[in-house]
């Protein structure tokens, strides 16, 4: 949608710059690769981006993609999911890997820091409800240890559910017998990951300069 | 701490009998050198006993040593209140201060120094081995480039601005003076200058002025100013100055921060991992520029300045990246060939915890040998070995290296320390120059500080996460000198380099600074500026999960984006290391199970047993199980339902071995299900009380009364996790079930309706089943004591096949007779479903001696008739074996 909006280029770079916090390079950098990846079209769809050969191995490459179309990432407080996308859209997903800089505040930390735990927690999310539940969580699980050669789907969907009963006892410890644990809520996910800081690492270097990483991209695949 | 005073008083006695003793006995072989000889030849008879110091004095004194230092450890570590301020480093120096001063106090002369020999040798590969071993890898590999940086230019700035600098106050203005005294008092008189003459140096009495500092010193009015000959009344004559080679050589030696310190210091502070590693990386790599620097100077002081031309500066350089490259290759090598090794150790089990012991020391050795970095080459082997070789050898050679890598280290680091004080308290290498010390103290820092600001600043402009201010402060603080520049330091040439002691004692004082002062003030800085710190827990599995799913994220935006960064790099070596390197180093029955998850999950199950069985202590008994467990709810058995709830209830080790094919099912027949539980019933009023009382005594002893057996070459190791383990999956079906029922509404636990129905409707559920089996194998199992470790301690097995019995026949001969007799097949079934211990033990109580051991026998044959049956399964053959009777499965796939 931003880009297709008739207005100058770099009008618009500029303002993808205030509401995303890239640099005017990497903007332009991304944008490079943007239409790459669509073909020169306005728009992105699923296939896209799944047919990037680099993607091919990842095991949550559907997660992943999944996120681009997601809604909830767009940060305007809408759920479900595009069709398709447009830079601006592909601009706002990528935003969640920015790094902040030294400039950044403490409470614009504070706030990047909650997106980023966000966006992870909307990829296991699938429906929205604010809740990742065993259902959700094992799916997950088993895909992201779908590509490990060594673990069965069992193994995998039996992890998940350890996974899932470590959480429960450490929430909600004086569950009953009959209490069920419905699922991973935010809350309780910010506070899962509190020890591994992956806010501070959810980190990708956008190159400035225009280089030809938009070929390696491809190319070295 | 009365307790404490006692231990205290007992060190000091026994240090006073040591240490004067030794003195003494020196002294007496010294006055009758032939006195054994005259012993001899008046030897009448054969002696009864005869008193021999001298055949074992060597390592007596050694052993002694070690006691004592260990000792020392003991008594400060005892002391909570005070390590809690002074890092343990520090107490370790003052203990030796003190031990020194006795042995001073005997011997009148220093008999025992850190002699750079038994350091370089004997202290120090083990400790930079156990830094490499345990080395966090990962971070270690992200933060590579910045520790380069520090470790490289850093202490190439060190090096050069400390020498510089000191050389430059020899020549310059204010800081000339001292060193005109230095010069006057080796009886130089030619290039003295300034205010005093020379010509008073002989005569005039010492004052105190040279214990003036440097820098008050220009306010001292004249008239109390001595002559500079009191300075250098002070000192021996000597003829010796100190050249700019040998500031730079001086500068070179202090230069490197110390990783034995430095691990020490920051140890207890718990600061965050990437400044750790920053700090203590630094600390590693750093010492192959030591080692070039020390030794180009070295050889240039030796050629003297005028010969040292550009191609010397070159080959100075290129020297470099051979010592540091060739020492960090070689330990690589040596690494892989660990890794080799332990491919093919299983045989002999009880030794291969000692390869990387033998292989590091040799890595270490032969890079000493062809003079490359030693450490680097220590550390690299450690790092690249740690990996193949925790996946490779047995779990209790694992737990075996990592305590024993552990106990030399800290035994090392310990006697590092106290010999580091005890070397102190010598007079003869004393050689005091307030200024040269002082000046060398304040260098150090700011040049530190200065190294690490500027380099930071460079770092930062293309570091994805800054490194913090307040991190800074604390990595330029943190910049601890220690044994190794010592070492270097004793090890100057004296011929070449007059000022030898001076040099010495210097870096004594360096040393002490940076380990006592600098580390006993880190740890208030380090709170006082709020420096983030490391939270140190284990992580939970779904740390661990999250974790991975959170790096695949970062790979694949870094694909869509289309940039290469880190994480695409980090993601291409994964890659390669999976496939080739893995499949290279590891055997493949351990490239199975390499998965960090499994890991975790592994742990997890071990707690929860553990959690288990407190709970059970905390009961009084282990009643709860039972309640849990054993109510069997007969209607679920046929719901399809449960077979969902099923899978997941245990992870299934085997299935990461990729072991089990899916499909095959347990026959348990449901018929003896019912009737089990119905049995049960019956008898539970009955079997509750003391149920836990029995399963002391049948249960666990049972097992345990089979583990003391002397064997050099077979250890039973790890029998008791059989217990935990059993526990574990007990509890842990138990509470998965309770889980799951919540949500579905059913009720809790019906293992065994899985067994009678699901069968091959879905595969979760074999996972279950076989979790027995995996958990078993891993636990159980190692190598080397296939039988011996658990003949009575599995009468389930029996009773389990005695079920299975039903459906294949072929089993019925062994099985059938002991279980039948003592154990309904019900029951036997029960108990391979997981429920109570306890219930087992009471089954199990009627037997006699006699019973078990004719148990045992069968089990063995079972067992084996078990493992082909299992290598059938491999193949995709049905099971017929239910969960439980694991042949250590992955011998098995070896072996097959």
């Amino acid at each position: 949608m931003g880009a297709s909006h008739p207005r100058s280029e770099q009008h618009q770079y500029h303002e993808l710059m205030a509401k995303t916090g890239f640099s005017l390079e990497q903007i332009k950098n991304l944008h490079i690769r943007f239409q790459h990846l669509s073909g020169n079209e306005e728009t992105i769809r699923r296939k896209h981006l799944s047919s990037i050969p680099a993607l091919a191995n990842n095991p949550i490459k559907k997660e992943i993609i999944e996120a681009f179309f997601d809604k909830r990432n767009q940060h305007e407080n809408e759920t479900g999911s595009f069709e398709e996308i447009g830079f601006e859209q592909f601009l706002m997903v990528m935003s969640h890997f920015r790094p902040p800089t030294l400039r950044t505040k403490d409470e614009e930390r504070e706030a990047l820091r909650k997106e980023k735990l966000h966006f992870l927690f909307n990829m296991h999310d699938t429906d929205s409800d604010g809740i990742i539940t065993l259902e959700e969580y094992r799916k997950v699980v088993e895909e992201l240890l779908s590509k490990s050669g060594n673990i069965g789907q069992e193994a995998a969907r039996a992890i998940a559910d350890a996974a899932m009963l470590e959480v429960a006892s450490t929430n909600a410890p004086d569950m009953g017998p009959d209490d069920f644990y419905e699922g991973i809520t935010f809350e309780h996910f910010e506070q899962m990951l509190q020890n591994l800081e992956l806010e501070s690492r959810m980190h990708i270097r956008f190159l400035d300069v225009k280089t030809t990483t938009m070929h390696c991209g491809k190319a070295t695949m | 701490m009365a307790a404490c005073g006692r231990t205290r008083l007992w060190l000091l006695v026994s240090l006073v009998l040591v240490s004067p003793a030794t003195g003494r006995e020196a002294q007496f072989r010294s006055n009758h050198p032939d006195h054994p000889g005259e012993h001899e030849a008046n030897l009448t008879g054969i002696p009864i006993t005869s008193f021999k110091w001298e055949h074992v004095e060597t390592p007596y004194l050694v052993a002694l040593w070690v006691l004592v230092c260990f000792l020392c450890k003991l008594v400060i570590e005892a002391n909570h209140h005070v390590t809690e301020y002074i890092p343990e480093s520090a107490l370790l120096i003052c203990c030796g201060f003190i031990l020194g001063g006795m042995i001073w106090g005997a011997d009148k002369v220093q008999t025992f120094t850190l002699t750079p020999r038994v350091f370089f040798f004997y202290l120090l590969p083990q400790i930079i081995l156990d830094a490499g071993y345990s080395m966090p890898n990962k971070l270690f590999f992200t933060n590579l480039g910045g520790i380069l940086v520090y470790a490289i230019i850093g202490t190439c700035w060190n090096a050069a601005s400390l020498g510089l600098s000191l050389w430059g106050c020899h020549k310059g203005g204010a800081m000339g003076k001292a060193y005109l005294a230095l010069r006057c008092w080796r009886g130089e008189t030619r290039s003295c200058s300034g205010p005093w003459s020379p010509s008073l140096c002989p005569s005039v009495p010492p004052s105190i002025y040279p214990s003036v500092p440097l820098f008050l010193r220009p306010f001292v009015p004249p008239f109390l100013r001595p002559s500079v000959s009191h300075v250098l009344c002070l000192r021996p004559a000597g003829d010796i100055e100190i050249g700019l080679l040998q500031y730079l050589l001086f500068g070179s030696l202090l230069a490197a921060v110390d990783p034995v310190a430095v691990l020490a210091v920051f140890e207890q502070v718990h600061v965050n991992e990437v400044l750790f590693i920053m700090v203590f990386g630094e600390s590693l790599l750093n010492d192959g520029v030591t080692v070039v620097l020390f030794n180009v100077f070295d050889a240039f002081v030796t050629l003297g300045g005028a010969k040292i031309n550009a191609a010397e500066i070159v080959k100075g350089i290129i020297s470099f990246f051979v010592v540091a490259f060739g020492g960090s290759l070689l330990g690589f090598v040596f690494g892989l060939l660990i890794s080799l090794l332990t491919r093919c150790t299983k045989k002999i089990q009880i030794i291969e915890p000692g390869f990387i012991f033998v292989l590091g020391y040799l890595a270490y050795l032969t890079a000493e040998m062809l003079s490359l970095s030693a450490i680097l080459s220590i550390t690299f082997c450690g790092i690249c070995c740690q990996k193949y070789m925790n996946s490779n050898m047995d779990e209790s050679s694992v737990q075996t290296v990592k305590y024993a890598i552990k106990v030399f280290a800290n035994g090392s680091e310990t006697m590092i320390f106290v010999f580091l004080g005890i070397s102190a308290i010598d007079k003869t290498i004393w050689v005091w120059n307030t200024g040269f010390i002082l000046l060398t103290l304040l260098f150090i820092m700011v040049y530190r500080i200065m190294g690490v600001f500027f380099l930071t600043w460079i770092l930062n402009r293309t570091r994805l996460v800054p490194i913090e201010f307040i991190d800074q402060i604390i990595m330029s603080y943190g910049g601890l000198r220690g044994a190794v520049a010592y070492g270097l330091a004793v090890m100057l040439d004296e011929t070449k380099i007059k000022e030898k002691n001076l040099m010495i004692s210097t870096t004594l004082i360096v040393v002490y600074f940076t380990v006592i002062f600098q580390g006993v003030t880190l740890k208030p800085l380090v709170q006082w500026l709020k420096v983030k710190r490391a939270s140190h827990s284990e992580l939970t599995l779904i740390e661990k999960l999250q974790n991975r799913a959170f790096e695949h994220t970062l790979v694949a935006i870094e694909d869509i984006s289309g940039q290469i960064g880190h994480n695409y790099m980090r993601d291409k070596w994964n890659k390669f290391e999976e496939k080739y390197m893995s499949w290279f180093l590891m055997k493949p029955s351990a490239r199975k199970k390499q998965d960090r998850l499994f890991n975790a999950f592994h742990q997890l199950n071990l707690k929860d047993a553990m959690n288990y069985v407190d709970e059970g202590e905390r009961r009084g008994s282990l009643e709860f199980i039972r309640n849990e467990g054993a109510f069997i709810d007969f209607k679920k058995k046929f719901d399809d339902e449960m077979s969902e709830a099923m899978p997941d209830i245990m992870a299934d080790m085997s299935d990461d071995h990729g072991r089990a094919p899916p499909k095959r099912r347990d026959t348990v027949p449901s018929v003896s299900l019912e009737l089990h539980e119905q049995s049960m019933r019956g008898n539970r009023a009955a079997e509750d009380f003391n149920s836990h009382h029995l399963l002391q005594q049948h249960l666990y002893k049972g097992r345990k009364q089979h583990r003391h057996r002397y064997s050099r070459s077979h250890f039973d190791i790890n029998k008791d996790e059989n217990e935990v383990q059993e526990i574990f999956q007990r509890t842990m079906k138990s509470r998965l079930e309770s889980f799951k029922s919540g949500k579905m509404g059913v009720a809790p636990p019906k293992t065994i309706t899985k067994h009678t129905k699901k069968e091959q409707q879905s595969k979760m559920l074999n996972g279950k089943n076989r979790s027995y089996l995996s958990g078993d194998e891993d636990f159980e199992f190692s190598e080397g004591d296939s039988a011996s470790g658990y003949d009575a301690s599995f009468p389930t097995r029996v009773a389990y096949r005695a079920g299975d019995g039903i459906e294949n026949p072929a089993f019925m001969p062994d099985v059938d007779p002991s279980s039948t007799m003592h154990i309904p097949p019900w029951l036997a079934d029960v108990e391979l479903d997981s429920v109570a211990p306890s219930q087992r033990a009471q089954v199990r109580l009627p037997w006699t001696p006699g019973d078990l051991r004719r148990l045992s026998s069968l089990r063995t044959s079972v067992r084996s008739s078990d493992s082909f049956q299992l290598t059938d399964d491999r193949q995709g053959d049905r099971d017929e074996l239910p969960p439980p009777p694991p042949p250590p499965p992955r011998r098995d796939g070896d072996s097959v």
